[in-house]
């Protein structure tokens, strides 16, 4: 909501500066998005009248004038503009006057002629684009009056950035009520009289739907004159609030609804058939909008008709065909309410916005339909002549709005602010709010005027107690509670410690969009059905992650392409996808190592981050639970080169190289290492639990077991696991061969055993038929033999 | 000691000593200096061929005599002995000389990542308020309609849905605008007394230098029996002079609107005396958001924010562009160690 500070003093003046002003419109709920000067700073640019217009001796391009600017003497000024003539009136820069842009005026002498002063165009003072010639000034303003002041333009334009429950300040009355409140300072809000009926012309009305508009007021006005121009204050108003000034009937409709907030729409009644009649739009109607648009209108589209044709968007737009034109003489004027309910979401769907539409579907005064038809009858006949017939005011009132009473207790409003106000606070509040009250016992029982759609309840009013009242005067000062412990389980680890123990293994954190590329996501899984974003803002974020390796890989690229060799990030975030019905959006951990596996150091070989690099820091991140990595397909990944993750024996994630097939694809040089697992998986545990140590002496006996190429190493271990005796206290691998002594398709792997009795030293009896047991189910399971 | 027998042989064996202590002085080596004890103490040494003499003196002469060789060998072993450890100790200098690291050069490196700044930021809004008794709640974010909207007292073609441009997804389904939806599943599944914070990413139709279509949101909600406005204000006041560290911070409230809370407030801070700047959305939790998780509002009521930690991460670290955070430039990322 945009308009004119001076417009709003006419209304409400309050003893404040233009800053404290604007403070108060802040703190009170309408906040001041921008205040702006209407123009530049425009001091010693006067009203000057030209006296005589000579040719310049030296030149044909310019001419001297003589020019009166209120003083004594005149002034003799050199001006090229080309209609400078004798007796008009233009702005005149006196000596030492700066205008926009700097320029300091000053005594020159231009082609051998003195000239003391400049006389300006629109463009030079910065107050329009007409740079054709002088500013052409109403010639009934004295010379020497301030430009300022002739033009009014001492002025600031105020942005608020109303909120959408308080529609009734989307007009000057009804900032001008706010203001009046919060400052005390008197409200002057036009007088309306009812402009004599002198005319018996009217219009029947039919509202077919009555809960849609409840109330319809409608007026003919004849005999207007259609060339007569809009004042100038009007325009002046109308353009400082951001609207153009098109023509006087139009324009006093938009001044209506700024100035009070109703939407009026004005037809030539030429145009119109019979009744006027509000019905739901018929099946393939079309209707030609104001703008242009033509509209098939689908059935729930409320429209304002005649008897033979739809003539707008009721509440929301007019149609092209009955509207004002340049010789319409007799207007008929519709000021009506509009259930909020039946406006609201139209415009969204139609794909365009109205000024009468936004303040219907939020809500408008319906007691102010007739009041502001009379007042746009009153703005009509003052400047296009003309008479008024009869008021037809058709009301539904089991469908206006209901405004039930409110019982405020004063108890209660001391326990939602946490602050004791009195009586009498409460009562000024309503009072100087327009509130009308009663008093039962201690509590007040409030009832909302129509223009307030956002008093409902208790709590509604409490804000506006506290609002007028002052926010900053309700003290900081927490009340005691009753304190509560919160729960700390001890077995779970926080995503923070997972965050900062990954991060302590030399991985950066990142964080990118939840949604991503279509074509990142087909490319990485062509099966993968992500689900997608209906409107995204832009095409490479059209669906919705199914993995965090877009994101991952989109800034390994961003990186690598700045030059960096060597990248190690992680994301935790969620990935989405369909459940039956649903979604399953889980908290993943996702990484990716590219370059090499140290930073570059002297005493270190470099070689490139591999598999194991990997999988080593997944071991540590998620000690004390145990990561196993089994084989696994999955498309992104190169297919002998990638493992299922399970933790402490569920399944939590995958890990491997990036298939060499989307290198190219992806534009990268080489293979990262990714990996993606539930957080859950991390962060889950178990308390622990402590148990004596066994002093008997511990055993060590080394197997080496030459087994197939193909075994993994983890369906042995895990085969040992469950055979192993008790006193068999831990079981490992430590080293992998192939090569010279083994067939082709065989390796070797050697397995530490660590033995130890609770409660005897164990025998080289025990020891080896302990070793020979074990190598006994490696044998009958996997055909193992020992190595020779 | 006894007087001499034999001029010769006393001059031979103090010539002898001193000239087997010279030589062992001059042996650079341990081998060097085995080589000259045998000539002196070895089978044919200059000493042992003196003690071999002592055979063809007289009975009487003879204990003086070898008393006086024993003496020149004890001295003679005693120098040997020096020399040895001296050469040992020589050795040993050396051999540490050649150990000798460049204690300067650089550790073997490992690296260390760092957190996210917002990750960051994050946890100290986590931390500060765990210290006040806040646990931590999450929720979705493919959200449906009812908890981002519906629920939160903003029906279907509401105008103040307007305020915020939504995301749609397939299914029916919302990106969540506001960790708000989280206020309401907690709600669904825990009964007063409630105090949880709730951070998390929201999504709404905007991007340029402050806006980025995904940030982030921390939800405040604290439900109790008797928890007012004034416990808000107070609240947050606390909470970002914390944040900040910053005793001069100024923060103010001014009535705003959210359809879940009533009152509702903006809250706005400032440095001191620059400007102000918006920081969150507040208020006491509107009566139809609680009733219609089951919660009697004339019984229980509190204040509920919305927080945006992007912001206050771009107040504290100084940085002025909120792309920086979501463009993920390892170089950027890595100065919050």
């Amino acid at each position: 909501m945009k308009f004119s500070e001076n417009w709003l003093r006419t209304l409400c003046n309050p003893p404040l500066s233009s800053a404290e002003l604007c403070d108060r419109l802040t703190m009170s709920g309408l906040e001041v998005e921008e205040a702006v000067s209407a123009a530049p700073d425009l001091a010693d640019v006067v009203v000057a009248r030209l006296i005589a217009v000579e040719p310049h001796p030296n030149t044909d391009r310019l001419r001297v004038c003589t020019v009166d600017v209120g003083t004594d003497a005149t002034l003799q000024i050199v001006c090229g503009a080309p209609n400078a003539v004798a007796g008009m009136h233009a702005p005149c820069a006196l000596e030492g006057a700066v205008l926009p842009g700097g320029k300091v005026i000053g005594r020159a002498t231009m082609r051998g002629v003195e000239s003391r002063g400049m006389l300006c165009s629109a463009v030079e003072l910065g107050i329009g684009d007409d740079a054709s010639g002088l500013l052409a000034l109403d010639p009934s303003l004295p010379p020497g009056t301030a430009l300022c002041q002739a033009l009014a333009l001492d002025d600031t334009l105020i942005t608020l950035k109303i909120t959408p429950n308080r529609a009734d300040c989307l007009s000057l009355a009804g900032i001008a009520r706010d203001v009046a409140a919060v400052t005390g300072a008197p409200l002057a809000l036009p007088a309306i009289a009812a402009t004599p009926v002198d005319f018996d012309g009217r219009r029947p009305v039919r509202i077919d739907e009555p809960a849609a508009c409840p109330r319809f007021v409608g007026r003919l006005i004849d005999g207007i004159d259609p060339k007569a121009p809009t004042p100038e204050w009007m325009r002046q108003r109308l353009e400082r609030s951001g609207l153009r000034a098109i023509s006087a009937v139009v324009d006093i409709t938009n001044y209506v609804m700024l100035e009070l907030g109703q939407p009026l729409h004005a037809y030539d009644d030429r145009l119109l058939d019979g009744s006027i009649v509000v019905r739901f739009a018929r099946e393939r109607e079309q209707l030609t909008l104001l703008n242009g648009q033509v509209l098939d209108l689908e059935s729930n589209l409320l429209m304002v008709a005649d008897e033979a044709k739809a003539l707008g968007l009721a509440g929301i737009m007019g149609g092209e065909h009955s509207g004002i034109a340049d010789d319409t003489t007799r207007v008929y004027l519709e000021g009506a309410f509009w259930s909020p309910a039946i406006i609201q979401g139209k415009m969204r769907r139609l794909g365009f916005t109205s000024d009468a539409g936004y303040r219907f579907e939020r809500g408008v005064d319906f007691e102010g339909c007739a009041r502001a038809v009379e007042r746009a009858t009153q703005l009509i006949i003052a400047t296009c002549g003309g008479r008024a017939g009869p008021i037809t005011d058709v009301i539904s009132e089991r469908d206006l709005p209901k405004r039930a009473a409110v019982r405020v207790r004063i108890a209660r409003v001391a326990r939602l602010l946490g602050v004791t106000l009195s009586d009498a606070t409460i009562a000024e509040a309503f009072t100087n709010l327009g509130l009308p009250f009663t008093r039962d016992g201690d509590d007040f029982i409030v009832t909302p005027p129509a223009r307030r759609f956002d008093l409902a309840i208790e709590e509604d009013f409490v804000e506006e107690v506290a609002r007028i009242h002052g926010y900053d005067r309700i003290p900081a000062a927490p009340r005691a509670h009753v304190q509560h412990m919160l729960p700390e389980p001890e077995g779970t680890r926080s995503r923070a410690v997972v965050k900062r123990v990954l991060a302590s293994l030399d991985w950066q954190e990142i964080v990118t969009f939840g949604f991503v590329s279509s074509v990142t996501e087909s490319a990485l899984d062509p099966t993968a059905a992500p689900i997608k974003v209906l409107n995204p803002i832009a095409a490479q974020f059209d669906v919705m992650r199914t993995t965090l390796l877009p994101g991952l890989i989109e800034t390994l690229k961003t990186n690598v392409n700045r030059k960096a060799s060597r990248v190690r990030i992680f994301e935790l975030g969620r990935t989405f996808t369909r459940t039956g019905a649903g979604v399953h959006q889980p908290l993943r951990l996702g990484g990716l190592a590219f370059g090499s596996a140290d930073p570059e150091q002297w005493g270190e070989r470099p070689r490139d981050v591999d598999f194991f690099d990997v999988k080593g820091d997944l071991e540590a991140l998620a000690a004390p639970r145990q990561v196993v990595t089994l084989r696994y397909a999955h498309p992104a990944l190169h297919p002998g080169r990638a493992a299922k993750i399970v933790v402490n024996n569920c399944e939590a994630g995958w890990l491997g190289e990036l298939h060499p097939r989307l290198l190219r694809q992806l534009e990268l040089p080489r293979a990262p290492v990714v990996f993606e697992v539930d957080l859950d998986a991390l962060t889950t545990g178990a308390v622990p639990v402590g148990t004596a140590v066994s002093r008997q002496p511990v055993v060590r006996r080394d197997l080496a077991v030459v087994v197939d190429e193909a075994l993994p190493a983890q369906v042995l271990l895990e085969a040992l696991e469950q055979a192993r005796p008790p006193h068999v206290i831990a079981l490992g691998l430590f080293d992998v061969y192939r090569g010279r002594g083994l067939m082709e398709g065989r390796k070797s792997l050697a397995i530490l055993v660590l033995m130890q009795d609770t409660s005897r030293t164990l025998t080289d009896a025990d020891i080896e038929a302990t070793a020979a047991q074990l190598l006994a189910v490696a044998h009958e399971k996997f055909g193992a033999t020992l190595r020779q | 000691m006894p007087p001499f027998f034999f001029e010769d042989s006393m001059s031979d064996l103090a010539m002898i000593v001193s000239s087997a202590r010279s030589e062992f002085e001059g042996c650079a080596d341990a081998a060097a200096l085995e080589n000259a004890k045998a000539r002196y103490l070895g089978k044919t040494g200059a000493l042992t061929e003196l003690l071999k003499g002592l055979g063809r003196l007289s009975a009487a002469e003879r204990p003086a005599a070898g008393a006086a060789i024993n003496v020149a060998k004890k001295e003679l072993e005693a120098a040997l002995n020096a020399r040895r450890a001296a050469i040992a100790e020589a050795n040993l200098t050396q051999q540490l000389a050649a150990d000798a690291l460049d204690v300067s050069l650089p550790g073997r490196g490992r690296g260390m990542g760092t957190l996210h700044p917002l990750s960051r930021t994050l946890e100290r809004v986590e931390t500060l308020f765990h210290s006040l008794g806040f646990a931590v709640a999450d929720g979705p974010e493919i959200e449906d309609d009812f908890h981002n909207f519906t629920a939160l007292n903003t029906p279907e073609n509401h105008p103040a849905r307007s305020m915020q441009d939504t995301f749609y997804v397939e299914g029916g389904m919302v990106l969540r605008t506001h960790t708000s939806p989280i206020q309401v599943r907690y709600m669904e599944t825990h009964a007063p007394p409630i105090k949880i914070i709730a951070p998390g990413r929201v999504y709404r139709v905007d991007s340029d230098a402050t806006h980025s279509p995904m940030f982030h949101q921390v939800e405040g909600l604290w439900i109790d029996r008797d928890v007012s406005f004034a416990d808000l204000k107070a609240t947050i006041g606390e909470f970002l002079r914390r944040f900040f560290e910053r005793d001069d911070l100024q923060v103010r409230f001014r009535p705003s609107f959210f359809p879940f809370t009533e009152p509702s407030a903006e809250i706005d801070m400032a440095f001191g005396d620059g400007g102000w700047l918006e920081i969150a959305g507040s208020g006491q939790v509107h009566p139809n958001v609680l009733r219609a998780v089951g919660i009697d509002p004339e019984q229980y009521q509190g204040f509920a924010f919305g927080v945006g930690p992007d912001r206050l991460a771009m107040l504290r670290y100084g940085v002025n562009d909120l792309r920086l955070f979501y463009e993920n430039d390892l170089r950027f990322l890595r100065q919050f160690a």
